[in-house]
């Protein structure tokens, strides 16, 4: 582990393989800065592009990853909407295999692909950019954590491969049919589940490690906490949340995994199955509910969080107007953070458990969409008065706030606990969370990437693929979410193989249908969406620096793309906040953070 | 630990944009707290070890008010293991000791002693588990077992875990040159750490024994 | 100014699709309209924010659009603004809580004259217990569950022997009378739903939980699962009749209770031990 306090020696580097511009700081280091941080400098091919130290190619590794690994969600998806939408047509899944293909699928995308992507992806490369350090402040850890989410990968990925196949408890592996013989992978897939999920929660502690002390300790000098954009306060808030989350998942998981191999009973209560009494008994199923959960709702504003952070940036940027009301979205962040902790049980509000936590859970649930509504006013007033370019990162971001604001607000139904009655469990809830976790980030995640591709490649991805793909994705998606709702009205519950000869639930044949044509419809746009990065990254269109003018650090380094140690010889000094766009008194149009007060003509300055 | 000026409310109050406050924010050094990084490290790490240890306290709490639990016999074995534990950190806090004052050789007998008392006592926990074993005490046969095995086990992995560290540190002191700095800080945080397994180590026997 | 229009299409889309859409919930058959209200009152207020904001956006968005000579605005904060902002919002907030709460509220207060019939659940389908003249349900326990005792009545409970036994997946009620369903499963967690009665609450092994509900009208309501409980899930299904006064007799006095259930399997048996000889 490389640390700060390094007792006095002048760092020595050696001239590394990559492109030579960083020459080894031998002079004196003036006196007020802090001793450089010592990096590690690949000099093999594996230690520069396989086993590497570089938070950008840990980053870029965490999205390749997560993408790859989200693609098999994807396709899984397209299994359970065939199913559904035509089930007579399409009948090669059978409910072992549909159910199985519904976990999968759900664990992947939320763990595996939302939450890799924003902390590991998104997390490790703008970080330390923005902040103005070199890289991570623990390299070697951060490298290993890549390492160990991949295996939790390979592991998740086994047990698709393992006798009974992979678990279809159901994204949230409830005992105890996760572990009994009613359901599919009862015996090895959950088992590979629960030890891939541990870990990935160890290799993510290592990783939330690197995030949260960078950002508090290695920030260059004059970047104080309130002048980092809100991506960074969007991540790093959302890697606190992660540390003191995930070991709730871990410890769920824990016990499962032992009243499963072992025959414990932390969560078995007597049982009476297929004909017989079983050897478990005192355990609670809903004590797992609980664990599960305390995890669970955290988990959602770790996605969330980071794209909060990532669209007030995007919608800044784009709009070329300063980000309104930033103390109140870092208050906001903060808040959202800290309420996300006592709200959990609002999944739990028909399992059984006391009813008068009814009372507690629905008012906290519902005094967080306060602070959320604020983020959401304040994004639109970015927009008043701005100056807009319908850049496909601005357009991305306002898909973001129409689906943001619907699933919102369905939350705001499902939260207040009477009307959760009759709709959870149904499509409504599905339809939500889709809409609030699926379709929402995902239209930051684009927007982000069509942004930072410049920036980490060097080129633009081609526009005309880049608006083809919004419009389908952004007007495809709100088709297939939005009427989903009123399934969920109707009573339509989930995780249901197939509607089996219901008369009741005949009258949503249709909806099913064209659900299922615009999901394939949207599912297959990401395909072309792949095809533009893969193409882009060697034949687009070549980016001049700082495309979109922005004011944050991750722009104003010397070499474009940046390379191993981020800034060249000198770290910037960071003299003011990342929003100054058309400053009153001043006619630049825009000032990066790095550029001191004695560099920007005022108006008066002119005068004179 | 002194924090910077580090009242939340204030922090977060502050408006970036202002003129007056850019002056005070430009002579800001990029550090919100006083700590080393490996020092926050550790103590984040000793968090997210807070957090499973108490959720894990959280469901033995829960559980053991069911009808079906049976506490254990206690072993004077793990008493042995207590004392074990505790002696380690007066050895470790020797250490440190030894170490603000750069008397390295010293210093180096005394992690050596850590080192084996450490081993010691997870010899001495799986020796416990063998007693049970032996007993036909297994974990499936009762909550009370299943919280005992799955407490000490997740304790031993952290110490495990810790003696990673303690040999990293120890073999560094062996060699010709190491750097000071960097060894006082490693003694020292390891120290905390073990200090943190043992007040573990406490609350979870006392539960048990409570219980 | 295309991008704000399909943008304000969309909203209004939605809203048309609202009014329009032949997918909407079907009339409450309980007394439990009351969860109909909130929900539309949910509707109205949050509807007003998602039109309101969409459409400014909209509006934002061909407004403020990209020109060389325009130069953005530079507010960092407007606290008078975001002061009121959120007092709204809050607002809005209380005055969704609180009638949902006053909803809750009865919801878990069950009627003292309320019938009590138990829901078995298990993989996959649903038994049902009624009281009996005590009007008492008796207690079981799995350890007791076999062949000739499949709830797993407790034979030294004085109750159970009147309790009458539905081994059937269809429950019949009588109409307007409250009901308290007490719910327990023999092996995983499921959920008896019936989304005409706007009622659930998942079955748990080990626990007994319970709702309560009146229903307003005679019909088959069909039983809906709904909380996974493995492959058979989806096929977990039942039936709800609800009957008028004689009706519901009629179905009641064809159902066989405990006692007389444990004389007939015990009948059978003195029957095969005397052919036997």
């Amino acid at each position: 582990m490389s640390d700060e306090y390094t007792d006095n020696k002048i760092e020595t580097k050696s001239a590394d393989s990559s492109s030579g511009s960083y020459a080894p700081p031998t002079e004196n280091i003036p006196a007020k800065e802090a001793p450089d941080q010592e990096l590690y400098h690949a000099k093999s091919f594996w230690t520069k592009w396989v086993f590497c130290q570089d938070a950008k190619v840990i980053g870029v590794q965490y999205a390749l990853t997560a993408t790859a690994i989200g693609m098999i969600g994807l396709i899984l998806s397209w299994g359970m909407r065939l199913q559904l939408g035509f089930p007579e047509t399409f009948s090669f899944l059978g409910p072992a295999t549909y159910y199985q293909s519904v976990t999968m699928h759900g664990m992947i995308m939320v763990i595996y692909l939302l939450t890799a992507l924003f902390l590991g992806g998104f997390g490790n490369y703008l970080i330390p950019l923005m902040v103005g350090a070199r890289d991570m402040v623990f390299p070697y850890v951060n490298m290993v954590s890549y390492w160990m989410f991949l295996v939790a990968v390979l592991v998740l990925i086994a047990s698709f491969f393992v006798p009974g196949g992979p678990t279809g408890a159901g994204w949230t592996l409830y005992p105890p049919q996760a572990i009994m013989p009613g359901t599919p992978g009862s015996e090895m897939g959950i088992v590979l589940m629960l030890v891939s999920l541990s870990l990935f929660v160890i290799g993510f502690t290592m990783g939330g490690l690197n995030y949260v002390i960078t950002v508090l300790q290695a920030r260059t000098r004059g970047m104080t906490l309130m002048r980092m954009p809100l991506t960074i306060w969007g991540i790093f808030t959302a890697t606190v949340l992660a540390l003191l989350a995930f070991p709730a998942l871990f410890v769920a998981c824990i016990m499962m995994t032992l009243d499963n191999l072992i025959g414990t009973s932390f969560f078995m209560p007597e049982i009476f199955s297929m004909g017989e009494k079983l050897e478990y008994g005192g355990g609670s199923p809903i004590l797992f509910q609980h664990l599960f959960w305390f995890f669970g709702h955290p988990e959602v504003y770790i996605v969330a969080l980071p794209a909060f952070g990532i669209v007030s940036d995007l919608i800044s940027v784009h709009a070329r107007k300063n980000i309104f009301g930033y103390r109140m979205m870092v208050w906001a962040i903060v808040i959202i953070g800290a309420l996300s902790f006592i709200v959990w049980a609002h999944h739990m509000y028909v399992s059984g458990m006391n009813p008068w936590f009814g009372f507690f859970f629905a008012t906290t649930t519902l005094i967080i969409a306060v602070p959320t509504a604020i983020k959401v006013y304040n994004w639109v007033l970015t927009l008043w008065r701005g100056n807009i370019h319908l850049t496909i990162p601005m357009l991305f971001s306002l898909g973001f706030i129409v689906t943001f604001v619907n699933g919102g607000i369905t939350g705001l139904f499902l939260g207040n606990v009477i009307i959760d009655v009759p709709l959870s469990d149904t499509y409504f809830v599905v339809a939500h969370f889709h809409m609030v976790m699926g379709i929402a980030p995902l239209m930051v995640v684009f927007g982000a990437i069509y942004h930072w591709y410049p920036l980490i490649t060097g080129r633009h991805l081609n526009q005309t693929l880049g608006k083809i793909h919004f419009w389908i994705t952004f007007v495809g998606a709100y088709a297939i979410y939005f009427p989903m709702h009123y399934l969920g009205f109707i009573g339509v519950p989930r995780r249901y193989f197939e509607m089996y000869d219901s008369p009741y639930m005949t009258t949503g044949v249709g909806l099913n249908q064209f659900i299922t044509v615009a999901a394939l419809i949207v599912g297959f746009t990401q395909i072309l969406f792949l095809y533009n990065i893969f193409t882009s990254w060697y034949k687009g269109e070549k980016s001049e620096r700082n495309p979109w003018k922005a004011n944050s650090l991750e722009w104003h380094t010397p070499d474009y793309p940046p390379t191993h140690g981020n800034f060249g010889k000198e770290l910037p000094v960071v003299y003011r906040w990342p929003y100054d766009f058309s400053v009153p008194g001043s006619d630049k149009e825009y000032i990066p953070q790095d550029v001191p007060p004695s560099q920007v003509p005022t108006a008066k300055a002119e005068q004179t | 630990m002194r924090k910077k000026e580090f009242n939340i409310f204030k922090l977060l109050s502050e408006k970036p944009w202002e003129e007056s406050q850019a002056a005070i924010d430009n002579e800001h050094d990029g550090k919100t707290l006083t700590l080393s990084k490996a020092k926050l490290g550790v103590r984040t790490i000793m968090v997210v070890s807070t957090v499973i240890f108490s959720l894990f306290i959280v469901s033995y709490s829960d559980r053991m008010l069911v009808h079906d639990w049976r506490s254990l016999s206690e072993p004077w074995l793990l008493w042995i293991n207590t004392i074990i534990l505790i002696f380690t950190s007066f050895v470790f806090h020797k250490a440190k000791i030894l170490s603000d004052k750069n008397e390295f050789e010293k210093a180096k007998n005394y992690l050596l002693l850590v080192g084996f008392l450490t081993f010691a006592f997870i010899t001495g926990q799986l020796l416990v588990w063998q007693h049970y074993v032996n007993l036909g005490q297994y974990a499936s046969t009762n909550p009370a077992n299943a919280f005992f095995y799955l407490f000490t086990a997740i304790h031993g992995v952290h110490v495990l875990g810790g003696l990673f560290f303690w040999g990293r540190a120890t073999t560094k002191l062996f060699t010709k040159n190491f750097s000071v700095l960097k060894i006082k800080q490693a003694i020292e945080l390891c120290a905390i750490y073990w200090h943190f397994l043992l007040i573990v180590w406490f609350i979870l026997f006392g539960l048990m024994i409570a219980t | 100014m295309f991008v704000a229009i399909i943008f304000a299409l969309i909203i209004v889309g939605s809203i048309v699709f609202h009014f329009w859409s032949p997918w909407w919930w079907t009339p409450v058959a309980s007394n439990w309209g009351n969860i109909d209200d909130t929900i539309i009152l949910t509707f109205w207020v949050t509807g007003a924010v998602f039109v309101a904001v969409c459409l400014f956006m909209s509006y934002c968005v061909w407004a403020y659009r990209y020109r060389p000579d325009r130069k953005a605005e530079y507010k960092p904060e407007d606290k008078k603004l975001e002061f009121r902002l959120t007092w709204l919002t809050t607002l809005g907030v209380v005055a969704l809580l609180a009638p949902g709460l006053v909803v809750w509220n009865k919801y878990i207060s069950v009627p003292e004259n309320a019938f009590k019939v138990e829901v078995v659940a298990y993989q996959w389908g649903w038994n049902y217990r009624l009281p009996g003249n005590d009007g008492v349900l008796g207690k079981t326990s799995v350890d007791l569950i076999n062949d000739e005792n499949p709830y797993g009545l407790d034979l030294k409970d004085p109750n159970s022997k009147d309790d009458i036994l539905v081994m059937d997946a269809d429950l019949h009620l009588k109409i307007n009378q409250p009901v308290k369903i007490e719910l327990r499963s023999l092996d995983v967690l499921h959920n008896f739903y019936i989304p005409q009665f706007r009622a659930k609450m998942d079955t748990l092994p080990g626990i007994i939980s319970f709702y309560w509900f009146t229903p307003e009208k005679t019909g088959e309501y069909e039983i809906l699962c709904a909380e996974y409980c493995g492959t058979g899930h989806y096929a977990m299904r039942g039936y709800v009749q609800v009957d008028d006064e004689k009706d519901y007799s009629n179905w009641l006095a064809k159902q066989i209770s405990f006692e007389k259930m444990l004389a007939k399997n015990s009948g059978k048996k003195l029957l095969v031990a005397e052919s036997k000889n």
